[in-house]
């Protein structure tokens, strides 16, 4: 059996994170209190759940579709390098400048520059989760650059000083109402104040919306986006989108600045025509999305005079090294797995603690960053287990399978890539307990006289068993009842109704099947 | 090697360090090596192959188009300048972009033509009521339209700002079922533009709201033989009309 702790993770010190959540546990319960944010959860969730399933299902050719998208994605990762070569001289045939970032502070560093370079202090932007992930917008205010998100649901989370809880849906924990006093309360703090006599109808906050980001598309002079996807052999750059504000991002500004990850390259033009049709029906379950922008390099006359490409690693080329969880970079980020999640609907995107919420998050933000922190060690026991995330993955990442792998790796440690270099890792310490248990239970498993004097113990002291366990245990017992243990176990139960009523053969068979079990 | 090669100043950023990374991750297989070929046994489309596929193709374009909440007509090519004149009639336009490839004859006289001139700002853009545009190709399957900025499309910004776009696709040459039948007939090194139904948001509590910053009217009209001789605007069933 494996020594691997399946249940949820020891709860951390309170208070050794400011401003992220301790701990998955701690935070997932806090979410569970709030019973708005659960209510919007549920209803987002299984709306989306349901209309996707529809899409899918008008697709005869779904199961070869998917396959063809990993396969494509696995031959991305083995070859990376050789892609990200010819993406490179692509770009740069094309007029575009291709920058490349070991990490955060360095992606930070470089677009910083590039925008200082263009005397402007302001940028408007394209929901990007790379950017999120870096954390560019506070790194672009230290030097001084506003950036303004243009994305609804981004303008929504950036208004209310809020973080983003959901990939496709940032804003998805707030419901109209809260929508509306957002809107009314901060929208002229940053530009065009929202009209005094708002409702909350979506329409309206909508068209509030379009007026207050209208002025900044138009003035804007520089740009600042991800890509879902880049193709190597044209140097091509692919975004999707369904409200416009990335068509205004992607064209109007003089410079343009797109920051991506650089598993994101795929070989061939002609790989675009799976991943549009697998990206749009399992993200918003629409045969396709509104708006789709392929750029390369720059157009004379049309677009952005200048192109900046900032290809970002961050922890990448460590998920990579590990041979189990390098499938995680398949993902394309359209957030099927977090609206099927019993998990993420009940505990919100927030408790993840990262830019990536949901089961893909639990399986990358640990291999991003490591399973160093508290909350970082806690995601990978941020699921049941139920394989639902795996089911709708349109990329077949096996997420259960990498969170047992990376479950393994918090108790038990071993060897990972950090930064390009080969560490040790030791087991996390906050595990001790789960891991004496699980040595418990193998030693005790494998000698049935022990397993049998426990159960007598157990059968005889039944009444004085406490409803909630004390001590680590106190985790598990927390949000479940500790099961009444029976007057007589099965064992004992069986060798007195056999051996009183068919005989000692039976009796005898019983004992040896005990004896092996 | 370690980071510490990192070289720090140059134009490229960490680019060795970067793919040292990979190469050390990807271990000592070699660059390549043991790569299963990707299956591609998708379908090329999910149209059944025959005589009606091309109408077909034109009836399934027309409906995903509507259910995207496209406004779509179709019109045989005489009736083109008369469907135009009414539909922009009927939005009240007075003005309209025109990119240089469009036909002087397809617009009336009395709407004020703007060309599509790089001179022209974000700003005086929006000043403009439609704009008239034919497209690379469309997509069935998907209902999509393409724009690649040929002549006749302009520059993106032009179908980006005016709040009312009236694009023509000639049918059934410039249909295709599927995006495996798209790729092949796509341009990549021109700058694309693809178009499933107008703006949209379902940000709030995922109520769809049609026209957040592109324009908010889309309206496609399908030019070429209706099969039944007319040169009106006859809705089939899952079009809407004006």
């Amino acid at each position: 059996m494996s020594g691997t702790f399946l249940g949820m993770p020891r709860r951390a010190v309170p208070g050794n994170r400011p401003g992220a959540p301790r701990d998955f546990p701690t935070a997932a319960e806090a979410a569970g209190r709030n019973t708005t944010l659960l209510e919007n959860l549920r209803h987002a969730t299984h709306t989306i759940r349901d209309k996707r399933a529809r899409a899918v299902a008008e697709l005869s050719d779904w199961p070869e579709l998917r396959a063809a998208g990993a396969a494509i994605k696995d031959e991305v990762l083995l070859r990376l390098d050789d892609h990200l070569e010819r993406l490179e001289e692509a770009v740069t045939a094309a007029g575009g400048t291709v920058h490349w970032a070991a990490d955060a502070d360095e992606a930070n560093r470089i677009v910083t520059e590039l925008v200082h370079a263009t005397g402007e202090t302001e940028a408007i932007k394209v929901k990007s989760m790379a950017t999120q992930e870096i954390g560019l917008n506070e790194a672009l205010a230290g030097a001084g650059i506003t950036a303004y998100e243009t994305d609804l649901a981004e303008l929504i989370v950036q208004l209310g000083d809020d973080l983003p809880s959901h990939i496709l849906v940032p804003a998805i924990h707030r419901n109209r109402a809260e929508i509306r006093d957002i809107f009314r309360e901060r929208m002229g703090e940053w530009g065009r104040a929202a009209p005094g006599d708002l409702t909350d109808r979506p329409a309206e906050l909508a068209e509030a919306a379009r007026l207050h980001l209208r002025e900044k598309f138009l003035r804007a002079r520089v740009g600042i986006s991800g890509a879902n996807f880049m193709v190597a052999e044209t140097g091509t750059m692919v975004v999707v989108e369904s409200e416009g504000n990335g068509r205004m991002c992607l064209t109007l500004p003089e410079t343009l600045i797109s920051v991506v990850g650089i598993e994101k390259v795929v070989p061939t033009w002609r790989d675009l025509e799976v991943f549009l049709q697998l990206l749009p029906r399992s993200s918003t379950a629409e045969r396709m999305n509104p708006y789709t922008t392929m750029w390369t390099g720059t157009t004379e006359g049309d677009g952005p005079r200048e192109f900046h490409l900032v290809l970002l690693d961050n922890g990448r080329t460590d998920v990579l090294a590990d041979t189990v969880g390098r499938q995680a970079l398949r993902c394309i980020r359209c957030s099927a797995c977090l609206n099927v999640c019993p998990v993420y609907e009940r505990a919100g995107g927030h408790a993840y603690g990262s830019a990536y919420p949901g089961p893909i998050g639990a399986i990358l933000t640990p291999q991003l960053r490591g399973v160093g922190s508290e909350l970082d060690a806690s995601l990978p026991y941020a699921s049941s287990l139920c394989g639902a995330c795996y089911e709708v993955c349109p990329v077949a990442i096996d997420i259960p399978r990498v969170l047992v792998h990376l479950r393994e790796r918090v108790v038990e440690g071993g060897e990972v890539t950090v930064r390009g270099s080969r560490v040790r890792l030791r087991p996390a310490r906050g595990h001790a307990a789960e891991r004496a248990v699980m040595r418990a239970a193998r030693w005790a498993l494998d000698h049935p006289g022990v397993v049998r004097a426990g159960q007598r113990a157990a059968g005889r002291t039944r009444r004085l068993h406490p409803r909630r366990l004390p001590g680590p245990g106190a985790a598990w017992t927390a949000s479940r009842d500790l099961p009444e243990v029976p007057a007589e176990s099965f064992r004992r139960w069986w060798r007195r109704t056999r051996e009183a009523g068919a005989g000692g053969g039976t009796a005898s068979g019983d004992g040896q099947r005990e004896d092996r079990s | 090697m370690s980071d510490h090669a990192r070289a720090a100043g140059t134009a490229h950023g960490s680019r060795e360090v970067v793919l040292g990374r990979i190469r050390r991750a990807l271990g000592g297989t070699g660059p390549g090596a043991g790569v299963p070929p990707v299956p591609r046994r998708y379908l090329a489309s999910h149209l059944p192959e025959g005589p009606d596929r091309a109408a077909t193709a034109v009836e399934l374009l027309a409906e995903n188009l509507a259910d995207y909440r496209a406004l779509v007509h179709r019109v045989e090519p005489e009736g083109l300048p008369a469907l135009i004149a009414r539909l922009l009639a009927a939005r009240g336009a007075r003005s309209a972009v025109v990119p240089p490839g469009v036909p002087d004859a397809w617009l009336p006289a009395d709407i004020t033509r703007v060309a599509d001139d790089p001179a022209i700002g974000a700003a005086e853009l929006d000043a403009v009521d439609s704009v008239v545009t034919g497209c690379a190709l469309a997509i069935a399957e998907t209902g999509t339209i393409v724009l690649d900025g040929s002549p006749d499309q302009g520059r993106r910004r032009i179908t980006l700002i005016p709040d009312h776009h009236l694009c023509v696709v000639r049918v059934p040459d410039q249909v295709v079922a599927s995006l495996p039948e798209a790729m092949p007939r796509l341009v990549p090194h021109r700058p694309q533009t693809w178009i499933s139904g107008p703006s949209a948001t379902s940000d709030i509590e995922l109520d769809r709201v049609e026209g957040v910053h592109g324009p908010r009217v889309l309206e496609v009209v399908l030019v070429g033989p209706t099969g039944n001789g007319g040169t009106a605007d006859p809705a089939p069933p899952g079009t809407t009309g004006p």
